[in-house]
């Protein structure tokens, strides 16, 4: 197993470099660059290309990847020409916010799917898996938006119980246990959001996964042996069901990546997504690729996680 | 103290295809003493594996009536409870396609083990790893404390059939219903394993119902043979009887398929056994196969006629049959 | 010239292993296998299971890599991927043990059948279909089962749905892996009785792979015996079930069923004795390794695998 990770650990290295290259590459390709939406298009052409040449926009590609790699590595992503300040900085604050969002998020899914995903497969076709199946349908159809702002609508503006923007009341001292209590409000109005809408495919997932099972030829050698139901449940059903979807998890960050983008800016929630979404439309490209880095940074460690989670639990995987 | 250890009574199994049950195993009435083995053997579909699941109750959604008696205890209707009780330690099963019988996520010990624990809690986990690798020995296979934690795909398909076997004779059952236990094996396991069978029969004392479409097999094993066709028993008898004087047509054709010395070409029957949804349910549901035989042969409805002591044939067109090809041979030799 | 010679055959299989996934090891499937086949007949391949049979036949049909030896086909070498030409994967066609997971079910049985054709001729759909509906006249299945899923038929069906499959090139030679071991004893009958039949007519040659022995001996001209990767026993039909020299054999030939009840009794006490004869005379007859010797000639066509005398 441990020969399994390091190996897999040796092919997520030239993944990372191979996502800088592409991301650098459709950095260059942009229209406009860096000083595009800086500068007033007034000012004399002489002094723009003056401008170019000390920033190094005028180096070759090569020059210009192999400084923005070393920047990178040492924690410099450039500065942010909207905002006036160095993109590390900018980013920092957000991404904890993020984090915290999508651990939180996860944790919702995860404590609605399983059961939900349970009870549907293992009482399937009775009223309640009916209920639950409905539930999936209706959330694959909705759109995560639409979800987001009824959610905003109904317990943020209508009942009131909830913040309906940023990420911590204004004015506490961080530390304190009203200022973690404010920013888990903030957070699980936006986390349930977006819970709802991921619990759906884990939900018809693990169902379809435990119907599946029910069936296979292994559960009547388990009910020969004389296991009762419980047993055969749990040991033999749930236990083969559940792996899959253990495995999954890793997947699902980059489906919380796409999420946090609409539910962050519905929420006027100071993270990751947001911040992507108004750097595209102020073509603030350094902040631009540095999320983008980071997101896609995110997803390859997520698909690692789930290959390593996959080879502990299966078997198959793990005598290779 | 009675002898008896299983007895079906007009035991009849239904699936259901769109909105009807249609029988797979049809008025079957069985007997099946301590210390004998019952051969059943029938073309594939014939519902041999529907019968042994019914005995055990394994099926999900069929409907069973009748009745199942194990030690007087009926199986049918009692509470799944005592059902539990009952299977893996009293009656036990081996399955007929050991590549899929197995839990894949499992280790093999494991997945022997349990059946040892749900019947003897008490024993210890020592102990249990003790009994498991004896098993495994039992059944020949070499290196067994390393297939104690090997997972199913890392073994042969011989090695998981003999796995499946382990399991079911773990707790040395009463009744061992075996289905195709040796099809997946070459000949000289086939007959270690079959020694095993043999074995639980003369020391524990144990019932066996053997199903297989090996007659080989079946002659050196059974002690009475029951043969099935379209689910129903058409002919049962002793093992000498079945094999020297072989009533039913079904039977007799079958006999007449194995390949034996100096044969040129093997028999065949005639068309193919119909679905299940499309089995014949009146009259003689063999008369299909053998239409060169005048309809006036078959009872209107066919029932199990005791030829002579304990040899039961069903219909009355084995009295007429012959077989297509004899008949043009007698034909020739009545007109010269 | 023999019509298919297989010399010195060997097909090892890596053990992967250590850091890298180098190999560390062999398995030893196929070790040194030499025989012949002569047009027009059946040869058996018989043995324990994993004695690598099934491995010798997917070398010799080149779904194998074979490791070293040679197999010629009417003289022509065709051991290496390479050398085998269009004609020749025409020429040699295979049966899988195993029907349930050799045909694939998302397709038709038109174009499971009709694959090879496609791949090597070309037929207008009307007389494609006529050749598959004529194929599976052959083989016995209803024409109409065309548009059919393999799904939809019972296991000896789909299994000669692979027969037809096989046979749609005309083949020289067929490689047949349990072809029949699936099926019940009628199916079994009809399919043995329809590959004999076109033997005749096609002058067809079978490599037959098999556990079961009634059907070796019912259908084969000579019989080679494998352990391990290895030849103990060559010879024909009547050498091998009357006259079986190695200990193997000898164990291989009592272990089959009798079909006599009555026999039931001598059959269990000759196999007795076969195996306190095995385990006396182990030595004899395995290396220290457990492996057979290689062959020596009793005669003309006998061969037993002994260690060299002197
Ligand atoms: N769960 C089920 N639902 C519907 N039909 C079924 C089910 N199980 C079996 N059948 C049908 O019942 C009939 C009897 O099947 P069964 O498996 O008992 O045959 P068998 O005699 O064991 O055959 P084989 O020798 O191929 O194992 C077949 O026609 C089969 O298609
Ligand atoms: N692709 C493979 N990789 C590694 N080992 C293999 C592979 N294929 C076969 N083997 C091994 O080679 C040996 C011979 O296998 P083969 O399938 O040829 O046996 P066989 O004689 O056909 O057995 P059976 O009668 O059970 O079908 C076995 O030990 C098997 O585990
Ligand atoms: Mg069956
Ligand atoms: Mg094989």
């Amino acid at each position: 197993m441990w020969k399994f990770i390091v190996r897999r650990l040796f092919v997520t290295f030239p993944q990372i470099v191979l996502l800088s290259i592409i991301i650098f590459i459709l950095a260059q390709m942009m229209p406009g660059d860096a000083l595009t939406g800086l500068i007033d298009p007034n000012i004399d052409p002489a002094a723009i290309e003056q401008q170019r040449e000390r920033l190094g926009l005028n180096n070759p590609w090569y020059v210009q990847y192999a400084d923005w790699v070393k920047g990178a590595v040492q924690g410099d992503l450039g500065q942010s020409f909207r905002y006036k300040m160095p993109v590390t900085e900018l980013i920092e604050q957000r991404m904890i916010n993020t984090f915290w969002l999508s651990l939180l998020t996860l944790i919702f899914t995860y404590v609605m799917a399983i059961p939900l995903g349970i009870i549907s497969g293992r009482w399937n076709d009775t009223w309640l898996d009916r209920a639950i199946t409905g539930y999936t349908y209706i959330g694959f159809a909705a759109p995560l938006f639409i979800t987001a702002l009824l959610m905003v609508w109904i317990f943020g503006f209508h009942f009131g119980w909830f913040p309906t923007g940023g990420s911590v009341a204004p004015g506490l001292t961080p530390g304190t246990f009203e200022y973690f209590m404010s920013k888990l409000q903030h957070l699980l109005l936006p986390a349930f959001s977006m819970a709802v809408i991921t619990t759906v495919s884990t939900v018809q997932y693990l169902r379809s996964e435990i119907i599946d099972t029910k069936q296979k030829d292994f559960i009547i050698t388990a009910r020969a042996k004389g296991a009762p139901e419980s047993r055969v449940y749990n040991r033999h059903i749930f236990r083969n069901s559940l792996l899959p979807i253990a495995a999954f998890f890793g997947y699902e960050i980059s489906g919380l990546i796409g999420g946090s983008v609409f539910i962050e800016t519905i929420f006027a929630f100071p993270g990751m997504g947001k911040l992507f979404l108004d750097s595209v439309l102020l073509r603030d490209f350094s902040v631009v690729s540095s999320v983008v880095l980071i997101f896609g940074i995110a997803a390859i460690l997520g698909a690692l996680l789930s290959d390593i989670i996959l080879s502990i639990v299966d078997p198959r995987i793990r005598i290779k | 103290m009675s002898n008896k250890l299983l007895e079906i009574k007009n035991l009849t199994t239904s699936f259901r295809i769109g909105d009807d049950y249609y029988a797979a195993v049809d008025d079957v009435t069985l007997t099946l003493n301590k210390n004998e083995v019952l051969g059943i053997v029938g073309e594939s579909g014939s519902g041999k594996s529907a019968l042994a699941f019914s005995i055990m109750r394994l099926h999900n959604r069929a409907k069973i009536e009748g009745s199942v008696l194990l030690n007087n205890q009926d199986i049918v209707n009692m509470p799944t409870t005592n059902l539990n009780k009952l299977r893996g330690d009293d009656m036990a099963m081996i399955f007929q396609d050991p590549l899929t019988a197995l839990n894949p996520l499992m280790e093999i010990g494991e997945q022997i083990g349990e059946t040892l624990l749900l019947h003897n809690p008490r024993m210890t986990q020592k102990q249990r790893k003790l009994r498991v690798i004896e098993l495994l020995n039992l059944v020949g296979i070499p290196r067994p404390e390393y297939v104690f934690e090997q997972f199913p795909h890392e073994l042969s398909g011989g090695m998981r059939q003999r796995v499946v076997i382990a399991i079911a004779i773990a707790n040395d059952p009463e009744l061992l219903i075996a289905d195709e236990p040796t099809t997946a094996l070459d000949v000289t396991i086939q007959a270690q394993i079959l020694d095993l069978i043999r074995k639980l029969k003369n020391e524990m004392n144990a019932g066996i119902i053997l199903i297989t479409h090996d007659l080989g097999v079946v002659a050196e094993m059974a002690d009475r043979v029951a043969v099935m066709y379209a689910g129903q028993i058409v002919e049962i008898a002793e093992v000498h009887t079945l094999f020297e004087n072989p009533l039913h047509p079904y039977t007799k054709s079958l006999l007449n398929s194995v390949p034996t010395e100096g044969q040129d070409k093997l028999h065949v029957i005639q068309g193919i056994v119909p679905s299940l949804k499309n089995l014949p349910r009146k009259g003689c549901r063999f008369a299909a196969r053998i239409p060169w035989i005048d309809a006036s042969a078959h009872e209107e409805n066919p029932v199990l006629h005791e030829v002579e002591l304990g040899h039961f044939v069903r219909c009355t067109c084995h009295a007429h049959f012959y077989f297509s090809d004899e008949s043009k041979e007698d034909e020739k030799n009545g007109i010269s | 010239m023999a019509f298919l010679e297989v010399k010195d055959l060997q097909v090892y299989f890596p053990i992967k292993g250590g850091f890298f996934n180098r190999t560390v090891g062999h398995i030893k499937a196929v070790d040194g296998v030499s025989f012949s086949l002569e047009q027009g007949k059946t040869y058996g391949l018989v043995g324990e299971s994993g004695s690598g049979k099934s491995t010798t036949g997917r070398a010799i049909i080149g779904l194998e890599n074979v490791t070293s030896g040679q197999v010629l086909f009417e003289g022509k070498d065709i051991t290496s991927m390479k050398s085998k030409t269009k004609d020749l994967r025409k020429d040699i066609q295979m049966i899988f043990q195993d029907p349930y997971s050799s045909l694939n079910p998302k397709k038709r049985v038109l174009d499971i059948i009709a694959e090879p054709l496609r791949n090597f001729e070309n037929h207008s759909k009307q007389e494609e279909k006529k050749q598959v509906q004529d194929l599976l006249e052959l083989v016995g299945l209803s024409p109409e089962s065309i548009f059919k899923y393999p799904h939809q038929f019972s296991g000896g069906q789909r299994q000669r749905i692979g027969v037809a499959r096989a046979l749609a090139l005309k083949p020289k030679l067929i490689i047949a892996d349990e072809p029949v071991s699936a099926l019940d004893v009628s199916v079994q009958a009809q399919v043995l009785n329809f590959m004999r039949e076109i033997q005749d007519q096609l002058n067809l040659t079978y490599l037959l792979i098999s556990h079961d022995l009634g059907i070796i001996k019912h259908m084969c001209d000579h019989i080679g015996i494998m352990y391990k990767g290895r030849y103990v026993e060559e010879g024909t039909k009547d050498e091998i079930f009357t006259n079986p020299h190695h200990i193997y054999s000898k164990r291989l030939v009592a272990a089959i069923p009798d079909i006599n009840p009555r026999m039931r009794e001598k059959q269990y006490r000759y196999r007795q004795e076969v195996q306190e004869e095995y385990n006396q005379s182990y030595n004899d007859y395995f290396d220290q390794e457990g492996l057979a010797y290689s062959l020596q000639s009793i005669s003309d066509t006998h061969k037993v695998a002994l260690p060299k005398r002197g």
